[in-house]
């Protein structure tokens, strides 16, 4: 469920970018300040290592289909929330560059639904208050599952809402949300299972694992604070963004043919399918009355100019190949 | 399995791309993150309605691939690999907005179906130019770009090791699936336990991994900081790509260029 | 200043896990010898090995390297003077390129950029893979990847090369290359290892490891002839020592 940046509007995508960066920055400082420096090759190999996973699926009992596991939490647990989220961060940011998954512009919020929620949300919030020091092996496979649970139906609320602030799909929030939570709950439980099977199998081979989560308790307000500074920063991109292009359009409009931006705007969404329906496209189309024309025009005009800028593209690409063979 | 080798195959492949020499490729890595950034966010920029004003924005990885000697069938198959989840949310938007609002002789589109026409051709070009990011670039010197251009050296140093580590590891779980492969008999996937026990496994050795890596870096005198002998040079010509192409995308955003064309096409052609 | 290079003396150790795995080595090696620690899987090799550069502390014993005893305080000094070739290349070889990675422990000795520059092009041409010094780690095959952690290794100048499993996973061909470079090398040497027919071509002396203990040591040519050691240390003979008719007919029949 990689947010890809087909779906995102620069407001929400770089807001994100913004406030997740300012996590990454807050967290490599508590790195670098509770940690000692064998943790650099340990977040490197563990990241791998949950890349490498994620390329071994399982199945999912009774459906046949094959799932694998997200990480955070796993990780969370085993290196503690600042190394884990770090750590998720850099595959997510690999993901985007080498295979395209999930786009550039989406990391930001990527790294929140896939790596901020579990760790800084569903780890210190849930797993945290039922596993404590010295907690049984029954409380940690309870844990891990609820967590990892939790941890995937917020970050699948987390696509619903970004993809309906950017309002590039116009699915409505209620029905978005009712089309993923419950694939992510069927999903989120499988996930869950595997991960606490995983947690308890390393803490029996290896007891002395707590040595690499050592890590200071997540301040629980980390959230807040989030959350506010994404609301802000969000505020601040989308104030910007819809205050330069309309001042783009509007001092256009006046330089170029007029009508062009404008009739667009207003008439493809107004009462025209009437008045186009005897109008056919190439090769006999007319222009009747003055109303028509405009849009017509304008769809038409659109084809024509699609085509030859393909036509442009396509010669410029032979010319160029041309240049370079000869 | 089949997922574990293609991967492998495919991120030594963009390796091998980007260890060409062309002109493309001897671009300043800062310069083509940079361009890539502003492509994407003029992209991501157009209203959902916008068909025709995105067209003219091929010219960027066409143009790229061309001079960069990359293949096209390459990155047509990778757009249909990770195309999925962009088209599974896009292609609701035809059902939900079924308003006509214009007609192409005498079929009418609905304003669902242009902007999922929109989405479809975000997507292309958003990955495109990031695919080739990477194929002329190559891995470890974006991420020595990312650091000079003030990314947190923790995640830059965290990209450049799990990219190191990738491939071992990747190995390390092919062998072990494929043990177990020869192990079980329905080929389907596995079971949790199985599952859990053959991950808990690589998990294991890749901890004792950590340790003996952490081990022969202190053994070369490490002592926290990791300092590389790479240098990057700004030159005019990279210069000029950049400033050349933030031009044409925000000519390309400003003015809807076929919409123009074609208007004046019209014009004539009355 | 004492001759003997390494003073190793009564060394014990037991991992956390109850693993008990060192129990009363001791041995000393002067300058300019090679030596061979040969033993069977779980012997202890690695464990010993792992004590002389100071990643494990011993729980009972001592260790001399050069001049100084093993303390924390002479741990910088000690692993420039010991340089130690892990098993698996792939933990030595973290960075980018070969060439960074070799850059990467004279850049920590706070070298001169020009400096670092020549030491690690002696360091590539000396194992003869100047050529590959721009290749990513996993770009390499076994042998090169061999070479190239033993560059990392020599560019820091130690005194005393510690190599454990050299030629595990090597094919015929990039064994024998191996060797021949590690014969080109003037340093102290020890090798950790089962594959005895190495240890006899760059070796005068082994030291024979079972269950955490010597059970020999001595000059090569001797101990491998004893059978009744080999056997009990569940090690053969190496091949060229065997003298065996069947075999030596069977190559005639090739
Ligand atoms: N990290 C470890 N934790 C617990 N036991 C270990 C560890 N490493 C090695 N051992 C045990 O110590 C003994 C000696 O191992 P090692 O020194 O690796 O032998 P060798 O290198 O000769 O094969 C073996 O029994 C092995 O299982
Ligand atoms: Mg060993």
């Amino acid at each position: 469920m990689h947010m890809a940046d087909a779906l995102i509007s620069p407001s929400v995508g770089c807001s994100m970018l913004a406030v997740t960066g300012a996590v990454i920055l807050y967290s490599s400082k508590k790195i670098k300040e509770e940690f000692d420096d064998s943790r650099i090759p340990l977040m490197g190999v563990l990241g791998a290592f949950v890349f490498a996973a994620q390329m071994i699926n399982f199945t999912i009992p009774l459906t046949g289909s094959s799932g694998h596991i997200g990480g955070g939490i796993l990780l969370a647990i085993l290196i503690g929330p600042y190394s884990a989220f770090l750590t998720i961060t850099s595959i997510l940011t690999i993901q985007a560059l080498l295979f395209a998954d999930g786009g550039i512009l989406a990391l930001g919020c990527n790294i929140f639904n896939l790596g901020f929620l579990p760790c800084f949300v569903s780890y210190p919030f849930v797993y945290k208050n039922i596993v404590k020091e010295g907690s049984s092996k029954t409380k940690i496979f309870t844990g891990a599952t609820i967590a990892s649970v939790l941890g995937l139906q917020l970050g699948a609320l987390g696509v619903v809402l970004e993809t309906v602030f950017s309002e590039i799909s116009i699915l409505p929030f209620d029905k978005f949300l009712i089309l993923m939570l419950p694939i992510h709950l069927a999903i989120g439980i499988v996930e869950g299972l595997v991960t606490a099977t995983i947690v308890t199998f390393i803490l029996n081979a290896k007891p002395d694992i707590n040595a690499y989560s050592y890590a200071p308790s997540v301040k629980k307000n980390i959230f807040a604070i989030f959350i506010v500074a994404a609301l802000f920063t969000a505020g601040f991109f989308s104030w910007f963004a819809s205050s330069l292009p309309d001042g783009l359009e509007w001092s256009i409009s006046n330089v170029t043919v007029k009508e062009e931006i404008s009739s667009k705007e207003e008439k493809i969404y107004s009462s025209l399918s009437n008045l186009q329906e005897k109008t056919s496209f190439f090769p006999d189309y007319n222009f009747k009355n003055d109303k028509e024309q405009g849009n017509i025009g304008t769809s038409v005009a659109g084809l024509i100019g699609v085509s030859i800028t393909f036509i442009t593209i396509a010669l410029i690409s032979l010319i160029l190949k041309k240049l370079k063979d000869g | 399995m089949a997922k574990i080798s293609s991967a492998l195959f495919d991120i030594g492949y963009i390796d091998t791309l980007s260890r060409q020499n062309s002109l493309i490729h001897g671009i300043d890595t800062r310069v083509k993150v940079l361009t890539t950034l502003v492509f994407l966010i003029t992209i991501v920029s157009f209203k959902t309605h916008e068909i025709s004003s995105l067209f003219p924005f091929f010219i960027y990885p066409v143009f790229l691939i061309i001079l960069a000697d990359l293949p096209f069938s390459y990155f047509v198959r990778k757009i249909i690999i990770v195309s999925p989840f962009a088209v599974l949310i896009g292609i609701l938007n035809p059902f939900i907005d079924q308003t006509i609002v214009l007609y192409i002789g005498k079929i009418g589109i609905s304003g669902g179906l242009i902007s999922f026409f929109n989405i479809l051709l975000r997507f292309i070009l958003t990955v495109l130019s990031a695919l080739i990011l990477v194929a002329t670039s190559g891995f470890n010197n974006i991420c020595i770009a990312l650091e000079k251009l003030y990314v947190p050296k923790m995640l830059v140093i965290q990209l450049l090791f799990i990219y190191r580590y990738l491939f071992v590891l990747i190995k390390e779980a092919s062998q072990m699936s494929k043990g177990r492969k020869l192990r079980t008999f329905n080929g389907k996937g596995m079971g949790i336990k199985v599952y859990a026990s053959l991950i808990g496994h690589l998990l294991l050795r890749a901890l004792n991994r950590a340790q003996r890596i952490h081990m022969a870096m202190l053994s070369r005198g490490f002592d926290g900081e990791i300092r590389t002998a790479s240098n990057m040079k700004f030159d005019k010509k990279s210069f000029l790509f950049f400033i050349l192409w933030s031009i044409v995308f925000l000519i390309m955003r400003i003015y809807n260029l076929p919409q123009i064309v074609g208007y004046f096409v019209v014009i004539i052609l009355k | 200043m004492s001759h003997h290079i390494i003073e190793v003396n009564d060394l014990h150790y037991t991992y956390p896990d109850g693993t008990s795995a060192l129990s009363g080595i001791s041995f000393r090696i002067t300058h300019g010898e090679s030596v061979a620690i040969v033993g069977a899987n779980a012997a202890g090799k690695s464990t010993l090995l792992l004590h002389l550069n100071g990643f494990i502390t011993p729980n009972i014993g001592k260790i001399r390297i050069g001049d100084f005893s093993l303390t924390k305080k002479t741990l910088p000094m000690i692993r420039r003077t010991l340089g130690m070739v892990f098993q698996d290349p792939d933990d030595q070889l973290f960075m980018p390129t070969i060439y960074d990675d070799v850059a990467f422990g004279p850049i920590n000795l706070g070298l001169s950029k020009e400096d670092v520059h020549n030491k690690v092009l002696d360091a590539l041409s000396s194992v003869g893979i100047l050529h590959l010094k721009d290749r990513p780690p996993y770009r390499l095959s076994g042998g090169e990847r061999r070479a190239a952690a033993i560059a990392t290794v020599i560019a820091m100048s130690p005194d005393i090369l510690v190599m454990d499993e050299p030629t595990s996973n090597l094919d015929p061909k990039s064994r024998r290359n191996l060797i021949e470079l590690l014969k080109t090398f003037k340093h102290t040497k020890i090798i950790a290892t089962h594959d005895l027919d190495m240890a006899v071509d760059l070796c005068e002396r082994v030291i024979v490891m079972h269950n955490g203990k010597i059970v020999a040591d001595g000059s090569i040519m001797e101990i491998f002839q004893n059978d009744s050691i080999l056997f009990s240390s569940h090690l053969e003979k190496p091949l060229r020592m065997q003298g065996c008719p069947k075999c030596q007919n069977s190559f005639i029949e090739k």
